[in-house]
């Protein structure tokens, strides 16, 4: 069951068919209302806290980009100290470029330290924020404006960083999980799961961007659920460095099935579509060789 | 720089001295941020810090004291590179000058300590809430060694009571804490703080007369010190331990029967403008002392002088002691002789 109760206000500032919101939104639903929040600056928190007004009905603390797992670590220890930290949910939010990019060691320290908390990247690809600019979340071939789709250059040019393997990589200790906005319950469940863990968990949630993807607003789920298909967001979990796949598509669709939704990839030519195939098999290769032999991480 | 203060704070911790929760950070940056969120979640937070560590938290420096969590961090003033330095001088905190952090220097080991004291209480009076940076130099006062009166517990617990957060975070009253701030508020935000600084001036002194009453020991009125200034016409203005050795060099030249002074600044920020006026009547002559350096202008300190005294003085501006350069009574007899000068600013090595 799925709560009724909203704790991310409707009236947000973000752009139709946002993905990201969705993410809030159920992220919030799994919590439930004895959460707090530590928030790295990004789309998210730009569209939920124009003061006077905010969308949180949570205590919500933002500080800057780079550093929401190192405000989430004080809060952890705080709560310790005041003797409620078993009762409350400590969630740790940034997209794909805190996460990623310029948080990046705030989030590998905390982990290392084993902190208590939820960790939950709404990853959409870039830097969406500030005007679509790659991070080391965005897709090879993903036109942006600092890698545009130019004629000697096609967009950017590297293969997307593999953060949950890496976060995986810490220790047994962290529990991580890849999801989906099209696939809520699926989302929710991880959330909990995360926060009911005794220590670091992270949750990397696929979240599409309307005007960064250059998709209609009205088909943000849909883009997800191709995305899905197409093998670019395989949903599996890792828990004490095990993987699991936790939902797979009863048939997958090639990628140009999935490119084609986005206006980011349309120079794309017929070669560079089958470099992306073979990367994304050779990655849920390695995924399912890694179920299939238990191997620990 | 500051390892010394976290090595013993960590022994204290460990060998049951001290109840408190100490976060191994990776890095300066972080380090300030978990002490934000801890502050923001309701408790009564420090951390420690130096020169390269405190120019990589500067940028949390501002949205520390813009959520108005009044954090406590003392930093063990050092050059910044290039070329690097381990040593002394005031560039650090200097550089941080404009952060909204309110910025006390130390002169000696027992004023360190007293102040980080002293300096928890003005930060969370509700009229402040302002962090606070403890400014100790670096190997003078950081590392030296010399007898101090460390104050009972139940007697620092009588003068600063437990921590009462006006805001927290808590699920049970939620909160949105560092929204963002359209240009039809932010100035609200700003100016705030800057009121904040301006009450902050009684506060030090109000705080400054409590110690004295209970320990029996003060600093000046907690803002400045002015030493044998009563008949002097000429003053050298300083901060931090130099002014041990200026004092000397004072009590020599009296002998020589010259009227010199000593103004020591305590506060550096909140910068007590109207205290310096007062302060400096009846001076003919000014050496400002500056452990820092504004490239391309002078000291920092002349600067804020300059702005708020006479021109009737006669100010001179001498950089001293940038990454450990030795300051000797000699140099100081020196540069009280050059007051005056044509030469308004003077590197002194």
């Amino acid at each position: 069951m799925i709560p009724e109760e909203e704790l991310f206000a409707k009236g947000h500032r973000a752009c139709a068919g946002c993905g990201s919101a969705l993410a809030m939104r159920h992220a919030l639903k799994a919590a439930g209302k004895n959460t707090i929040i530590s928030h790295a600056t990004g789309c998210m928190e730009v569209v939920s806290s124009p003061y006077p007004e905010t969308a949180w009905r949570v205590p919500w603390i933002h500080a800057a980009f780079e550093n929401a797992a190192a405000v989430g670590s004080g809060i952890d220890r705080a709560l310790k100290r005041q003797g409620k930290r078993e009762n409350v949910n400590l969630l740790v939010i940034g997209g794909d470029g805190s996460t990623f990019d310029i948080g990046f060691q705030a989030l590998s320290a905390a982990i290392e330290r084993q902190q208590n908390f939820c960790y939950i990247c709404y990853e959409n690809n870039a830097y969406m924020n500030t005007g679509i600019q790659r991070s080391g979340a965005t897709p090879k071939y993903a036109s942006t404006t600092t890698s545009p789709a130019g004629k000697v250059v096609h967009g950017k040019m590297e293969w997307k960083k593999h953060m949950p393997l890496i976060v995986a990589a810490h220790n047994e200790g962290v529990y991580v999980a890849t999801a989906n906005i099209a696939f809520v319950q699926d989302y929710i469940d991880k959330v909990k799961k995360g926060l009911a863990k005794k220590g670091p968990a992270y949750i990397e949630v696929y979240c599409p961007c309307p005007p960064g993807w250059k998709i209609s607003p009205s088909q943000t789920v849909e883009v997800a659920k191709v995305a899905f298909k197409s093998k670019v967001t395989p949903l599996y979990e890792i828990e004490n460095g095990v993987l699991k796949f936790t939902k797979e598509p009863s048939s997958f669709v090639p990628v140009i099935e999935h490119l084609k939704t986005q206006g980011r990839f349309k120079h794309m030519t017929g070669e560079e579509v089958n470099e992306v195939q073979l990367h994304l098999d050779k990655n849920y290769e390695k995924l399912k060789k890694l179920e299939e032999t238990c191997v620990r991480l | 720089m500051e390892t010394h203060i976290v090595e013993k704070l960590a022994s204290f911790i460990n060998d049951g001295i001290l109840d408190s929760e100490m976060i191994h950070m990776e890095s300066e940056h972080s380090a300030l941020s978990a002490a934000l969120g801890a502050s923001a979640t309701g408790v009564r937070t420090f951390s420690a810090t130096a020169s390269q560590g405190l120019a990589l938290m500067h940028e949390i420096l501002f949205v520390v004291s813009g959520m108005r969590l009044p954090v406590v961090m003392s930093i063990a003033n050092r050059s910044l590179s290039a070329p690097i330095n381990i040593w002394n001088d005031h560039q650090d905190s200097i550089s941080a000058r404009d952060s909204g952090w309110m910025q006390f220097y130390a002169e000696s080991s027992q004023e360190a300590l007293d102040t980080m004291i002293i300096a928890y209480k003005i930060a969370e009076n509700k009229d402040v809430l302002l962090p606070a940076m403890v400014c100790i130099d670096g190997f003078t006062l950081s590392h030296v060694y010399e007898p101090v009166d460390i104050p009972e517990q139940k007697s620092v617990d009588r003068f600063l009571s437990p921590y009462k957060p006006v805001y927290k975070l808590d699920p049970e009253k939620p909160l949105t804490m560092g929204p963002v701030g359209f240009p039809d508020s932010f100035m609200y935000f700003k100016h705030a703080q800057q009121k904040a600084m301006e009450s902050a001036l009684q506060v030090i002194k109000k705080v400054n007369t409590e110690f004295k009453q209970q320990f029996g020991r003060d600093y000046g009125d907690g803002i400045l010190e002015g030493y044998k200034m009563n008949d002097a016409k000429q003053a050298v203005v300083c901060m931090g331990s130099v002014c041990g050795t200026v004092r000397v060099a004072v009590d020599k030249m009296r002998k020589d029967g010259k009227k010199v002074g000593m103004i020591k600044l305590k506060t550096y920020r909140p910068f007590p403008k109207k205290r310096l006026v007062e302060v400096s009547k009846g001076l003919k002559g000014m050496a400002v002392l500056d452990k820092n350096i504004s490239f391309g202008n002078y000291g920092a300190l002349f600067t804020d002088l300059k702005a708020v005294l006479s021109d009737k003085i006669k100010m001179n501006n001498f950089i001293i002691g940038l990454g450990g350069r030795d300051i000797t009574v000699k140099h100081v007899e020196e540069v009280v002789g050059k007051i005056g000068s044509k030469k308004d600013i003077e590197w002194v090595y």
